[in-house]
């Protein structure tokens, strides 16, 4: 079945949970570091660990962090909210329950606008709620799961990040552009959350992780179908694939007369397809209740509107300017919208590139380098700066196009400056003519019969001469320039 | 020289030690000995640090000698219910499921102690987890009541209660979710004050239930009690729900009452806490002492509390709610007992093995009411309910308060029973608690101080007052204790 036959039967609806790490110095309720990487178990103390007797303290900044993301993505702020227990027993859960927002979270009912194609579509907020994270188990042993594991570690640095999670409600009516709207959705959301400075976002890194939700019903009825919540889905790419292959997935088993089984199903990265995991109708029973170490959250609303007032400019807005600064076509506009590179344009030019040289570049060999990579642009290990330094080295002929993407490729490999690049691997065009005329000389006493052809009138025969002398010159000569000299030097001019 | 030490009060210890006349390693000494001569009778102690006891006391006649200025309290001994977290000295909650394990960090009201110069002697016994009201239920047997060795201490904090009816220590800490200070005060004859919910701090309080477990003083005089609730009481940063208040002036209003003279204060007995299912005797000292708050000035109403009846049903889903959650980490995972753990069995089943083998049979009962009450589909009729009675009962405190400075009752409906005399009948337990219900619901302060004897045992008048209010709770019973004799335990039970 192809992707194209699940669309002549089956409408998909799709949702999405986003869980965020915030940034915050400390964790969500101790004073302990949030810093990523350090030894396991070196950032904890009573409380994140869970001893008896310990009690938590909310993080003030990771509420106003909550807030602030409510506000941009349109939602109301509860003026008064609790924070509950969620119920479970699980090793990398010190307390065996989790600290969270239940029926009373911080945000509701907002909703957050993606451009796909030129179409927009509203994704309903349903939700942000902020909570705990856990900590970190690793099975040891042949499977790497939790079964047939010789033994696990636990790492409880993470447990007590704070956490914030952000729920859509369903979305409906974005047809075949269902895994494409899903990307889009969670790459502005993140433009968002970088924008705000509430999270570094790194979905490799885990402080982004989204599951999932999709379901199928067929085209012209109004119920929908029943869902399953996609896991392990660890990057924008990801999200997008997650989304197709359930869709396909389901969709051969609804056509087969069979059901869909509300289960929880775990993203693979390398097949690009999902496993079933946990069965939703085995799931624990939370017995969520109010938490009572807590008291209630009630931010003041002088606060909230102070909080409000000082948003910074969001994505949206910032493109928009962008495209209307730059003048930028509405095609190129919508090109660099799904190659996720406006910004990264918009920046580039501001760093002192032309707009032409930086959307080339962004659209072209970056964005093809994003893709080799599995990454996304925005996340290449090169900043626009470096990119404006690049064109400014080619305008200015010190390199050569492709020498040119020898340094982005320098760059992206090891993240050094580009005038660095530049000096230790000798990558200026050659221009110093006694070195190419003497090269040119070499070539022509070492190819006696080509050189006799092109002195003949056949000047297009002067091919292999020219590849010979930049081979000679390190690929690093102006192959024109190198062409001018030969014709001068074989009196074909 | 020893054993008048032990029958000081901790004031007159305090102002021994400040003058010189004692070092407050004699008077730590003395405590120890008497500990070493009775507590194999008593078992109120689960553990004694007589090391930690007299260092703490020799820094504090070396802070003396060196003419620094001590706290009211300084090198008084203490008893520490082993339900508080204390840095390096083992806390079992009376489980067996934390046999062995050493905190890491010391409970804001440990720190508190510590650095008041009070000397801690060790931890006493309770019932596991603070759940019961006779301190049967600790994991590491009961203990005795210096009454009558054959009767409870009440409970959970019998530990901490006999250890000052025995003359062990002057000052104990205790925690009360439902009456575990009080009624433990009652049965034994001494003071015991509930403060007001998050007037002392709770960190590093292990958990029974977060919305109701409250620590506070235990002592032979209300003046003795308000000296540390002074000591213990105050915000702290560590606990959300603690109080960022003034401490409510306990020693001034100790001091006041003291004289004797409770002029217009506005009394009002609780019509709910009393009648069928008490002890006549109960009723009959407890009448007694209505009267000499009469005769002490005060003006005595009766007011009507009618959800009151509703207290008992609505705590035990309340707590059990709470308690099966904040009993989850026990787990065998991180600290405590693992049992099972072969290498082969699977996590779960180390689980349960430890935790069928590390939780009594209270424990176990109340974990599974609970998990039950917060159970989707019964939380609105278990928990939610139990919430709204709660409301209810608060809003019956607030009208009685409008008409009445403190309300009275019996601490207890009955005085101190024989040990396994209720073991088989959780109800008959549940019930001791009637009376110390209510102001735990309210998060409101009370206190019980001994009022008289039934069939040779001790009674307690319980004193509550509105939140933040517990100088009122003070004052009144100062001055009740001012106007009757104190009652002691007959010297031949640990002669």
């Amino acid at each position: 079945m192809t992707y194209e036959d699940v669309l002549t039967r089956y409408a998909p609806v799709i949702g999405l949970e986003t869980h965020v790490e915030l940034g915050t110095v400390s964790k969500m309720f101790c004073g302990c570091s949030t810093a990523f990487g350090a030894e396991p178990n070196t950032q904890v103390c009573p409380v994140c660990l869970g001893l008896p007797g310990s009690l938590p303290v909310a993080n003030e900044k990771a509420i106003e962090s909550t807030i602030r993301i409510g506000l941009a993505l349109n939602c109301t702020i509860a003026e008064w909210c609790r924070f509950a227990r969620k119920n479970y027993f699980y090793p990398d859960m010190p307390k065996n329950y989790q600290i969270s927002q239940y029926d009373e979270p911080l945000c509701v009912n907002g909703y957050l606008d993606v451009e796909v194609n030129g179409e927009s579509y509203r994704v309903g907020i349903e939700r942000v709620h902020l909570e705990e994270d856990t900590g970190k188990n690793t099975h040891v042993g042949r499977s790497g799961r939790i079964h047939g594991a010789d033994y696990s570690l636990v790492d409880y640095n993470r447990a007590g990040i704070p956490l914030v999670e952000i729920v859509t409600k369903p979305v409906t009516g974005t047809g075949a552009l269902a895994p494409e709207v899903a990307r889009t959705y969670v790459t502005e959301l993140r433009d968002i959350l970088r924008t705000l400075d509430v999270s570094d976002v790194r979905m490799e890194q885990g402080s982004l992780r989204c599951d999932v939700n999709t379901s199928l019903h067929p085209l012209g009825t109004t119920e929908w179908g029943t869902r399953t919540e996609t896991k392990n889905v660890n990057s924008l790419r990801s999200v997008e694939r997650a989304v197709r292959s359930e869709m396909l997935r389901q969709a051969e088993i609804l056509d087969g007369g069979g059901k869909i089984t509300q289960e929880t199903r775990h993203f693979i990265e390398t097949t690009g397809d999902t496993r079933s995991g946990r069965s939703k109708e085995e799931a624990t029973d939370y017995r969520y209740f109010p938490e009572p170490d807590l008291v209630p959250l009630a931010p003041d609303p002088a606060w909230v509107v102070q909080l409000r007032a000082t948003l910074p400019e969001l994505p949206a807005v910032r493109r928009a300017r962008t495209r209307e600064t730059l003048g930028i076509s509405a095609e190129d506009m919508r090109q660099m919208a799904n190659a996720g590179v406006v910004d990264l344009v918009g920046a580039t030019v501001e760093a002192g590139a032309p707009v032409g040289e930086a959307r080339n570049w962004w659209l072209g060999y970056l964005a093809q380098k994003a893709n080799e990579r599995e990454t996304d642009a925005a996340d290449l290990r090169i900043t626009p700066a470096q990119v404006a330094r690049i064109v400014s080295l080619v305008g200015d002929g010190t390199l050569s196009v492709a020498l040119g993407r020898q340094v982005v490729d320098a760059v992206l490999d090891t993240g050094a400056d580009v005038d660095a690049v530049v000096a230790e691997r000798g990558l200026q065009v050659v221009s110093d003519t006694d070195v190419l005329a003497k090269a040119a000389d070499e070539a022509i006493a070492a190819n006696p019969d080509v050189a006799e052809k092109v002195r003949g009138g056949k000047v297009n025969a002067v091919g292999p001469l020219i590849g010979a002398v930049r081979k000679a010159t390190g690929g690093q000569a102006d192959a024109a320039t190198v062409r001018a000299i030969l014709l001068e030097k074989l009196g074909s001019q | 020289m020893s054993t008048d030490l032990t029958r000081s009060t901790a004031t007159e210890l305090a102002g021994l030690i400040a003058g010189g006349e004692v070092s407050a390693v004699e008077v730590a000494q003395a405590h120890l000995d008497r500990i070493s001569e009775v507590d194999d009778r008593l078992h109120a102690f689960l553990v004694v640090d007589a090391d930690g006891a007299l260092r703490a006391a020799k820094a504090v006649d070396a802070r003396r000698a060196a003419g620094e200025a001590l706290g009211p309290l300084a090198g008084v001994p203490l008893a520490m219910k082993d339900i508080v977290v204390t840095e390096g000295l083992p806390t079992t909650a009376g489980s067996k499921i934390l046999e062995g394990w050493v905190p890491p960090y010391d409970a804001t009201i440990s720190r508190r102690i510590k650095d008041a110069g009070i000397v801690m002697l060790g931890k006493t016994n309770l019932d596991e987890f603070a759940m019961g009201s006779s301190t049967e239920n600790s994991a590491f047997g009961p203990t005795h009541n210096p009454w009558d060795l054959a009767r409870v201490p009440g409970g959970s904090g019998g530990g901490s209660a006999a250890a000052i009816a025995g003359y062990e220590a002057p000052l104990a800490i205790g925690t009360d979710t439902g009456g575990s200070i009080r009624q433990p005060a009652a049965v034994t004859g001494t003071v015991g004050a509930k403060p007001t919910y998050g007037g002392v701090s709770r960190y590093g309080l292990i958990a029974l239930a977060s919305s109701l477990d409250q620590a506070g003083p235990c002592a032979r005089t209300v003046l003795d009690a308000a000296l540390l609730h002074e000591v213990i009481a105050g915000h702290d940063p560590c606990d959300s729900t603690s109080i960022a208040a003034p401490v409510p002036p306990v020693v001034a209003a100790a001091r006041d009452g003291a004289r004797g003279d409770l002029t217009g204060v506005r009394v009002g007995v609780v019509r709910e806490l009393g009648g069928a299912g008490y002890q006549s005797g109960v009723l009959a000292a407890f009448q007694d002492a209505v009267e000499t708050l009469r005769k002490l000035g005060a003006d005595v109403v009766e007011v009507s509390c009618p959800h009151f009846d509703y207290a008992l049903a609505a705590y035990y889903l309340i707590l059990p709610s709470e308690c099966s959650s904040n009993l989850a980490r026990y787990d065998a995972v991180r600290y405590g007992l693992r049992v099972g753990d072969d290498g082969v069995r699977p996590l779960e089943e180390v689980m349960s093995l430890t935790r069928e083998a590390g939780f009594g049979p209270e424990v176990k009962r109340r974990v599974m009411i609970g998990t039950y009450a917060l159970s989707a589909g019964y939380y609105d009729a278990y928990y939610g309910q139990a919430q709204k009675v709660r409301t209810l009962i608060s809003r019956d405190f607030a009208a009685a308060f409008e008409q009445a400075d403190v309300l009275v009752s019996p601490a207890t409906p009955f005085v101190a029973f024989g040990i396994g005399e209720r073991v088989a009948d959780p109800m008959a337990m549940y019930v001791n608690d009637l009376c110390t219900l209510p102001a735990s619901l309210a998060g409101t302060p009370a206190i019980s101080v001994p009022c008289g004897l039934s069939d040779g045992l001790p009674v307690g008048l319980q004193i509550m007052a509105p939140a933040l209010g517990d100088d009122r709770c003070y004052r009144v019973a100062a001055g009740y204790e001012s106007a009757v004799e104190r009652i002691v335990p007959p010297a031949e039970v640990l002669a």
